[in-house]
Formats: C-alpha cells, sequence, structure tokens
C-alpha cells in the first residue's frame, strides 16, 4: 500500500476514508484534520485558553500534543484519584510528556491530598460507588474538570473522546431510548450562565485506532493498561459489537456519528432538550440541580 | 515456502508456522478484529495488505480504551 500524497509505503491506512498514508503524511493529516474539526464545530479561537484534561492515556495525550503544536494556548490537567498503581503509572506519563516539552504546562489535583481519601476509598463509603467506583469517578472528574476550568480563567475543557467514545455512548442511549441524553451528545456543550464550563472534543471525528496511530507514529509514550475498574465496562462490550461491524462494513461508526449530528442539526432531538434550573452548592459555589449541596460536596459529608 | 512468525497481543503469544501471510490474515487467525488492533514489527506500524516475512515478530496493539 502507497502513500497518497508521495507514493512511499504507507503505514497506515484509514479503510472509511480510503486513505492509506506515509509516517510523514499521517501525522501532518492528522494535526490539519483536527484544526479543521476545531474551526468546524467554532471550539475555541485561537486566542482563547483551553486546559486540557490528560489521564495519561494515547487520546489525551496526543490532543494535548496537537494542540501545542497548532500553536493553542493549552495547558493540562492531570486527576490524580489514587487508583493504586494506575494513577502512579498514568500521572508518570503525563510528567514525562510535559518535560519534554517546555511549552506543556499543567496542573495535578490530587483527591486524597485535596479531599482526604482516594476514588476506590470514598466509592467504597457512599452509595454511589456500591458494585463499581466508575460513577462516582465520572462525578468526581466532571467537578474539579469544571472547577479548575473556571478557577484558572480557562475559555474551554478539551477532553480527549474520539469518535468510538462518542459512538459507544450513543448506541448505549438509542438501545435505551434515552433521548435526554442523546440530544445533549454533542463535539461542543457551550459554557452556561449558571458556571458551568464550556466543554470541547477535537477528536470527536477521529477512530479511536486513528489516535492509536498517530501516538505511535509520533513516540508519545501512553499507558497502555487500562484502569482496572473498566474491565467489563458496558461501553466497552458496545465498542467491540461495533468493532465488528465496521470490520464488515468500513465507515459504519462514522455514517451513525456524522447521521446523528446532521439530525441533531436538523432539530430532531430538540424537544427533548429540557432546561434545568440550576443554584450554586451551598459549599463549593459550582452550580446543581438541587438546592442545597452538589452531589460532589455530599460525597465528603 | 514455510515460514515462522511470532505474534504478541498484551500478556499473550502466539507462532504460526506455515504459508506467507498478510498482516490482516494472522490478526484473524489469531482470533481478533483486524479493525481493533494495530500491527507494529521493530517500533513500524504495519498497513494490513504487508506480506510478513520468515522470522517477523509482530506486536499486535489495542486501540480499544475507557470505560
Amino acid at each position: 500500500m502507497k502513500c497518497r500524497k508521495c507514493g512511499r509505503p504507507a503505514v497506515f491506512n484509514m479503510r472509511q476514508h480510503k486513505l492509506a498514508l506515509c509516517e510523514v503524511h499521517y501525522p501532518e493529516w492528522f494535526v490539519a484534520q483536527t484544526l479543521r474539526f476545531i474551526e468546524k464545530y467554532r471550539m475555541f479561537g485561537p486566542d482563547e485558553r483551553v486546559l486540557v484534561a490528560v489521564s495519561g492515556g494515547k487520546d489525551s495525550l496526543a490532543l494535548w500534543d496537537v494542540l501545542l503544536q497548532l500553536g493553542y494556548q493549552a495547558d493540562g490537567l492531570y486527576i490524580n484519584l489514587g487508583i493504586d498503581d494506575y494513577s502512579a503509572a498514568s500521572c508518570e506519563k503525563v510528567e514525562q510528556f510535559a518535560a519534554q516539552r517546555p511549552e506543556a504546562q499543567f496542573t495535578i489535583v490530587d483527591i486524597k491530598a485535596e479531599y482526604g481519601e482516594t476514588l476506590p476509598q470514598v466509592a467504597r463509603r457512599v452509595r454511589r460507588g456500591r458494585g463499581k467506583p466508575c460513577s462516582v469517578c465520572g462525578l468526581i472528574k466532571r467537578h474539579v474538570m469544571n472547577r479548575i476550568t473556571r478557577d484558572g480563567g480557562y475559555d474551554a475543557l478539551a477532553t480527549g473522546h474520539n469518535l468510538d467514545d462518542e459512538v459507544a455512548v450513543l448506541f448505549g442511549n438509542v438501545l435505551h431510548w434515552q433521548t435526554g441524553y442523546i440530544a445533549r451528545q454533542a463535539p461542543v456543550l457551550p459554557a452556561s450562565s449558571a458556571g458551568l464550563a464550556r466543554k470541547v472534543k477535537p477528536f470527536c471525528r477521529f477512530y479511536e485506532r486513528e489516535t492509536a496511530a498517530y501516538a505511535l507514529i509520533t513516540d508519545i509514550d501512553y499507558i497502555y493498561a487500562e484502569c482496572p475498574y473498566a474491565v467489563g465496562a458496558t461501553s466497552l462490550r458496545h465498542k467491540g459489537l461495533l468493532n465488528q461491524m465496521e470490520e464488515e462494513s468500513p465507515g459504519t461508526k462514522l455514517h451513525f456519528y456524522l447521521g446523528f449530528l446532521r439530525a441533531r442539526k436538523a432539530g430532531f432531538f430538540r424537544e427533548q432538550v429540557t432546561e434545568v434550573e440550576l443554584h450554586p452548592c451551598t459549599n463549593c459555589g459550582q452550580p446543581t440541580s438541587a438546592p442545597g449541596l452538589c452531589a460532589f460536596c455530599r460525597l465528603w459529608g | 515456502m514455510e515460514v515462522y512468525v511470532k505474534i504478541i497481543y498484551r500478556d499473550k503469544e502466539w507462532e504460526l508456522h506455515g504459508r506467507r501471510r498478510q498482516v490482516r490474515d494472522v490478526i484473524k487467525k489469531v482470533g481478533l478484529v483486524p479493525h481493533a488492533v494495530l500491527a507494529v514489527r521493530d517500533g513500524k506500524l504495519l498497513t494490513e495488505d504487508v506480506m510478513l516475512e520468515d522470522g517477523d515478530e509482530i506486536k499486535l496493539v489495542a486501540v480499544i480504551s475507557g470505560g
């Protein structure tokens, strides 16, 4: 297989685009596509400050790398959840990444140091964490990401969600007809007057294998091990099923997602968007749907 | 000509003997979905049509992550 641009041997082929590229032209294409998505969905402008949520995994580190290459003011945020060896190893990847790039500034929020307990400890103690700590983990991350985005004066919070992540969520929500959730899924979630930061997903149109290929080709050292709590997760099962469909019919995932975005733009789910009135939490001031303490502050008693 | 190829995926290893095969066929042979892995030889990515040589050691990198 030859590179479409230069004719040298290709290292990566995207069947859904009928496009094969070499190790020089693939990263170039990937960076240019990211810029195209940022502009197409009006995620943020060249003068805006962006906070990138980094986990040490391939997607978030690749995103941070690309945003820095594109010249954006992109700082990192790593949340240390205290998941034994996994958190220690993933934090090390983020630190190594930043050490190789003088322009990469980042903040670490250590949950145990700030709140007194690690994620596994708090999840064992509260009802929400029964069975698996993933729900508590999501709550903690959403709260901290929003807090640091606002306190740091950032214009947007960028996450490394890729097309496979988006399609797995969409697939799960369609299976259960969670129309309210479907209506709220988008490449950009605008900031709210109540205090929720703008959230953007610049990689939402890249297949997961595309972000992995970018990380491998550009020598980004990421944490390959899976979070120990992700084993058996429904979204991973859905990803496996969707990949089988993609294997037999290239482009299935992309068309599912782009068709959804078109339907959303045409107003298919408009009636499902219900405006929830938000109040400031009486402890932390972050927006919450019920008066009093927010769900995050209730975690810590 | 019979060739020998070693495949590594996470903590598993396979040793395949037989005719020369393409990357894509080898991935299927070990029971994985080609779309869900990337094939790496000597640190370099391979496209699925590459014909493997005798003695090749191929590392398959899972691309799925997240919970």
